[in-house]
């Protein structure tokens, strides 16, 4: 479904991708951990159109779309759910999720996808019309999920999901990860939360300072020396 | 004329969060294509002339400057309103051999007239463009321009568009207005206090609604007559308090305090959901 291939983008002079190559079949849950700076968030930046890639390739469905603009990937069916939320602050919670569906291809069912996103997370419906600013952290990373499902995404990036929330909640957002992609979306996750994350993904790409350093089925990853000393401290 | 200034101004900067300090580029581009064209072409399109001209000086500026943030974009646009007018004087005694130049005169019932029309169109296109799709847009691109790209909006698109649109109004009064003055030279036209009347207009009269403006706006032009006629020494001075005290204590201005007041009526219960 998506395919990048060789993948090199810089910050300024400073390259922050080298060459990286991976691809997600469809209705999968692809994870991509790595250490803080390794170049997680680069790599999603660089999908979603929001970065320009220096070389290589990328595309969605078959069709190229590195250097296209992020509106026109939303546009496709790519939908990114940004690290630290980046909510509407002053609008409500209502307001955020009709955002969600700016793209032409989600406004007009945006009612019925509205009910879709309340039943996913009826604490969204509860507060429908406070704002945003008002939710407490957790509502507020369920908002921001919410409303990056509200363009009908086929691909969903979501970036961090679990930074910032209590451990409890952190299960509840894997365990609606699951029922996304159980919904027929693919999902590609960047976790910090190695463990939770190989449990819950089918595939992951490990990246380390900007290179692809392990790719695999989790259940691989999770016997792999390698993995155990590095990631999960044992 | 303030009215459409300041609403035309809320159109682009009330949303968006950019503050534009252009309207005097664009007011002076207006007043000058009816000084140019003002004895050949009949009035309406004189002032047609006038939008458009301001439009595409805006569309250009927009693309080249509107990824500029906050204080930046606001003083540039500034540095275009004196970079013009330098321009054109330089023009003008250099090259034409002049400073000033008269503009056709038009009777007062036909400026009152036009001006209205002028008013009444700013006004409904404010009014849709509020309830728009385009309007959230720009609406979700002042609160958090990130985010705004990750929904996916063209940003850059729809805030040079707004530019534009704000730019098409002001163009269009100052190609009006000229013609009650009769004679304009650069620093007439390109004066920068119709860039900082708009905004302090809006910050007055409170951004929140759509009369919030207007009631700024019709207010303050008021109390500029009043005051010029009964203190003409002192009328800046007073001025000057008037509005830093409106800057002090109402932050969400006139807009804000009534429906602060609305609230106090109607029962403070939900005092800090709504808006």
């Amino acid at each position: 479904m998506l395919e990048v291939k060789n993948l090199s983008t810089f910050y300024g002079k400073i390259q922050a991708l080298w060459d990286v190559s991976f691809s997600i079949k469809e209705s999968e849950i692809m994870a991509l951990v790595g250490a803080n700076g390794a170049g997680k968030t680069t790599l999603l930046n660089t999908i979603s159109g929001l970065l320009r890639p220096t070389s290589g390739s990328i595309s969605f469905l078959g069709k190229r779309i590195d250097g296209l603009s992020p509106h026109t990937i939303v546009e496709m069916g790519v939908s990114h759910i940004p690290e630290g939320r980046k909510l509407f602050a002053d609008m409500s919670v209502r307001e955020n999720l009709e955002m969600g569906a700016y793209a032409n291809r989600a406004w007009k069912n945006k009612g019925e996808t509205l009910e879709q996103v309340y039943r996913l997370f009826p604490a969204l419906k509860e507060r429908e019309s406070q704002l945003a600013r008002t939710l407490s952290g957790g509502e507020q990373q369920m908002l921001a999920m919410g409303r990056g499902l509200m363009s009908r995404p086929k691909l969903c990036i979501i970036d961090e999901p679990s930074n910032g929330l209590a451990p409890k909640l952190v299960l509840e957002v894997f365990q609606i990860i699951k029922s996304l992609r159980d919904q027929g979306i693919t999902i590609l996750l960047v976790e910090q939360n190695v463990r939770h994350t190989l449990e819950t993904a089918d595939c992951a790409c490990i990246l380390e300072n900007g290179r692809l350093a392990l790719e695999g089925t989790c259940s691989a990853l999770l016997e792999m020396e390698h993995v155990k000393k590095a990631y999960l401290g044992l | 004329m303030y009215v459409v200034l300041t609403v035309s101004w809320v159109i682009f900067s009330g949303s968006t969060g950019y503050i534009s300090l252009a309207p005097a580029a664009f007011f002076g581009v207006g007043i000058y294509s009816s000084a140019l064209f003002g004895n050949e072409l009949p009035l309406g399109i004189v002032i047609g002339i006038g939008g458009i001209a301001s439009a595409c000086l805006a569309l250009l500026v927009g693309a080249l400057t509107l990824r500029l943030k906050g204080i930046y974009f606001a003083i540039f646009t500034f540095g275009l309103v004196m970079l013009i007018a330098h321009l054109l004087l330089f023009w003008e005694i250099n090259i034409t051999g002049t400073r000033g130049r008269f503009v056709v005169l038009v009777d007062y019932n036909t400026i009152y007239y036009v001006m209205l029309a002028i008013m009444v169109v700013t006004l409904l296109t404010s009014f849709l463009i509020r309830r728009s799709k385009f309007g959230s847009a720009l609406q979700s691109i002042g609160e958090n321009e990130e985010a705004a790209v990750h929904i996916g909006i063209n940003v850059t698109m729809f805030k040079v568009i707004a530019f534009a649109i704000s730019a098409v109004f002001t163009g269009a009064v100052g190609a009006i207005m000229a013609t009650r003055w009769t004679y304009i030279d650069p620093f007439i036209a390109f004066n920068p206090l119709y860039s900082f009347m708009p905004v302090l207009m809006a910050i007055f009269g409170g951004m929140g609604r759509l009369y919030g403006p207007v009631i700024g706006a019709a207010i303050f032009s008021y109390l500029e007559e009043f005051l010029i006629t009964k203190f003409p020494y002192y009328y800046m001075l007073i001025f000057g308090i008037i509005l830093l005290v409106a800057i002090l204590y109402l932050p969400d201005g006139l807009v804000g305090l009534v429906q602060k007041l609305r609230r106090r009526i109607t029962g403070g219960k939900y005092a800090n959901t709504g808006r």
